[in-house]
């Protein structure tokens, strides 16, 4: 069963009388455990679909499903909820929150989104922190390591939940080359290791050199859908 | 909970200046608060204390109309005997009353032998009065104090005193006329001189009730006031209201009320110089609570908006709009929390200090006075809810704002 389908999926902003069409009607499937990115030029509507499929925007018309629920009804409440639920996500700027260490951000959705009981949570943590490369830095925040470490932790902060679907937004956009590869190969690792499906937006075609399938899209349209080997090196 | 805390303190210790002055003006507020309400409390503690326990007593019982006439001390308004009795027969049996003093208020001429003025006198027994006013002789500022006066002698107030050359142990005249207009002269000797103090009675003279009886040529029990001294003052309304009540209802042949009772707030003055002091506390409570409020919603709306691409993770990766409205909600809390603690070990630090320091201070013609301010729990800790409940409203709107937010417009903001 796919992990996100979309059917005749639009966004429509509208702004006083200006109506912008964001997404114009796409459909596609991800399936489970997929190495995904959508790709385009600004303003085709990669981050919008992002935003979508992770319930950060609900849809102007059309279904989406996402591990196996319709979101486009959501609550804000439900939303919020079924993102701390089924997704993890990895931002450009790495969004730690800065008066956290690296531990407590990691912690941080276990703690204040899922609950989970401290003595599971705090080896849940190491676990991932470890998978990570980054379990020797736990105790120190986030203003005192590099910008590669923090996608790392970002990146343990996004699957600690064991979350079906990871949503990067241009996640090597503010990296330098050696540490996106490393991060890239990180998460593909993750992929192996979890089965969880990464879906990225992004320009970097190191990552898309990476993908297992690319989306493209245009004007709000998905022009093309490229099924390639992902094998590509970093 | 436990985490949202964490999570507010260490946010709160991020702009530890901020959060440091914000305290301080909270602080600030509460300290004012406190040291007002202590000092001006122990004044209008000590004053009232003052007014009652030297010269009013607490409830005072009055033949109907004779308080409204009071000027020209009638003496055709006296309680009589079988009036007496039935007012005796319902204090004795009230628990909350310790003792009660029946006076006879008379007006006369005062004559040292060269030169006439004159006086307002009280005519007391002298227990019941030591009872029911138990600062009187405190009062006292020449002459004896033990027994307070026996027939044949008078106590003087001091201006009179003054005003007369009259010393201790000096023989005087006092003239009176009876209710029936008839003068009566009687000699005295002076037995002290009486400070005077604000308010009505407060620079009368004394002599014993016997000797006003033989003066005015009463005939039986009859008195002006009976003076009430209760066991606790904060049993003043129940006590007050009990006597209107049972001594209201007794009629006299026109159906009149007999009897009138008045608490010494509708007698003294003083009553509406305290009723000042609680509006001017409530005034400074008003104060506090715009600092408050001003102070934490400048601050909560400041951490707002610094932090919004933080709040649009905390969205995004699952935080329920509740729980970022709780994290901003306890940042305000404990920033009252904090403020207020503060404030409170500061305030309680300066009352102990103006209580070792003994201050003194004049008040109208009475000097010397010592201001021991004290606070009652029930102050401080309605101070302390108030401040943080206010901390907590004034945060309420920001933390709602950052609950509200869009989190894709959140996490786009640079």
């Amino acid at each position: 069963m796919s992990v996100v389908v979309a059917k005749a999926l639009k966004k429509t902003y509208v702004a006083g009388d200006i109506k912008v069409e964001a997404i114009r009607g796409v459909d596609f499937a991800i399936e489970p455990a997929s190495f995904v990115a959508f790709i385009g030029p600004s303003g085709s509507g990669k981050s919008t679909l992002l935003n979508m499929i992770g319930c950060l925007d609900p849809p102007s018309r059309g279904s989406l499903e996402v591990a196996g629920q319709d979101i486009s009804g959501l609550s804000r409440q439900e939303a919020a909820r079924f993102r701390g639920e089924h997704i993890g996500f990895v931002f450009q700027d790495f969004n730690l929150i800065p008066v956290l260490t690296v531990f407590e951000n990691v912690e941080y959705p276990l703690q204040m989104v899922q609950n989970w009981p401290k003595a599971k949570r705090q080896s849940r943590v190491m676990e991932m922190l470890e998978a990570v490369g980054m379990a020797d830095q736990a105790q120190k925040k986030p203003s005192q390591i590099s910008g590669g470490q923090k996608q790392r932790v970002a990146v343990a902060r996004a699957l600690v939940t064991n979350a079906k679907l990871v949503l990067a937004d241009e996640p090597t956009a503010n990296l330098d080359r050696q540490t996106a590869s490393r991060i890239i190969s990180l998460m593909k690792q993750m992929r192996d290791e979890f089965s969880t499906t990464f879906v990225f937006s992004t320009h970097d075609p190191r990552i898309v050199d990476h993908v297992e399938t690319t989306f493209t899209l245009e004007d709000g349209r998905l022009i093309r859908n490229e099924i390639g080997t992902g094998g590509g090196h970093a | 909970m436990l985490n949202i805390f964490k999570l507010a303190a260490r946010n709160l210790l991020r702009y530890k200046r901020r959060t440091l002055l914000t305290s301080m003006l909270i602080t600030l507020g509460v300290v004012a608060v406190l040291l007002f309400i202590s000092v001006s409390g122990s004044f209008k503690a000590m004053m009232v204390g003052q007014i009652t326990d030297s010269m009013l007593g607490h409830i005072q019982v009055h033949k109907k109309g004779y308080l409204a006439s009071m000027d020209s001390l009638p003496l055709n308004r006296n309680l009589t005997e079988k009036q007496i009795n039935k007012v005796r027969q319902l204090l004795e049996s009230n628990e909350a009353v310790e003792s009660y003093s029946l006076r006879i208020k008379l007006g006369a001429m005062f004559s040292n032998f060269t030169e006439t003025t004159n006086i307002r006198l009280n005519a007391v027994t002298p227990a019941a009065e030591m009872a029911t006013a138990p600062l009187l002789t405190g009062r006292i500022l020449k002459g004896e104090k033990d027994g307070l006066i026996k027939p044949g002698e008078i106590l003087i107030p001091e201006l009179i005193a003054k005003g007369m050359k009259v010393k201790v142990g000096d023989a005087i005249v006092l003239v009176a006329n009876n209710k029936d207009g008839s003068v009566n002269g009687q000699t005295f000797v002076v037995r002290g001189i009486l400070e005077g103090i604000s308010g009505p009675g407060g620079r009368d003279g004394m002599i014993h009730i016997d000797d006003a009886r033989s003066l005015l040529r009463i005939q039986g029990a009859e008195i002006s006031e009976i003076a009430i001294r209760l066991k606790d003052i904060d049993d003043l309304s129940g006590v007050f209201a009990s006597l209107k009540q049972e001594l209201g209802s007794i009629r006299n042949k026109m159906d009149r009320p007999v009897f009138e009772v008045h608490t010494w707030e509708k007698i003294s003055p003083f009553f509406n110089i305290a009723k000042m002091i609680d509006l001017m506390t409530l005034f400074i409570k008003v104060m506090l609570v715009a600092i408050v409020l001003v102070s934490i919603m400048n601050v909560m709306i400041m951490a707002v908006f610094e932090r919004i691409n933080e709040i649009g993770t905390m969205a995004a990766i699952g935080t329920s709009p509740a729980k970022i409205m709780g994290l901003f909600v306890m940042e305000g809390f404990l920033m009252g929390i904090l403020g207020t603690a503060l404030g409170t070990v500061i305030s309680l630090v300066s009352i102990y200090a103006m209580n070792v320091s003994q201050i003194s201070f004049d008040f109208g013609r009475q000097t010397g006075l010592l201001l021991a301010p004290t606070i009652g729990s029930k102050d401080v800790i309605s101070i302390v809810c108030i401040v943080i409940a206010i901390a907590v409203l004034a945060s309420l709107q920001p933390a709602w704002k950052a609950a509200r937010m869009d989190p894709i417009t959140a996490l786009r903001h640079v």
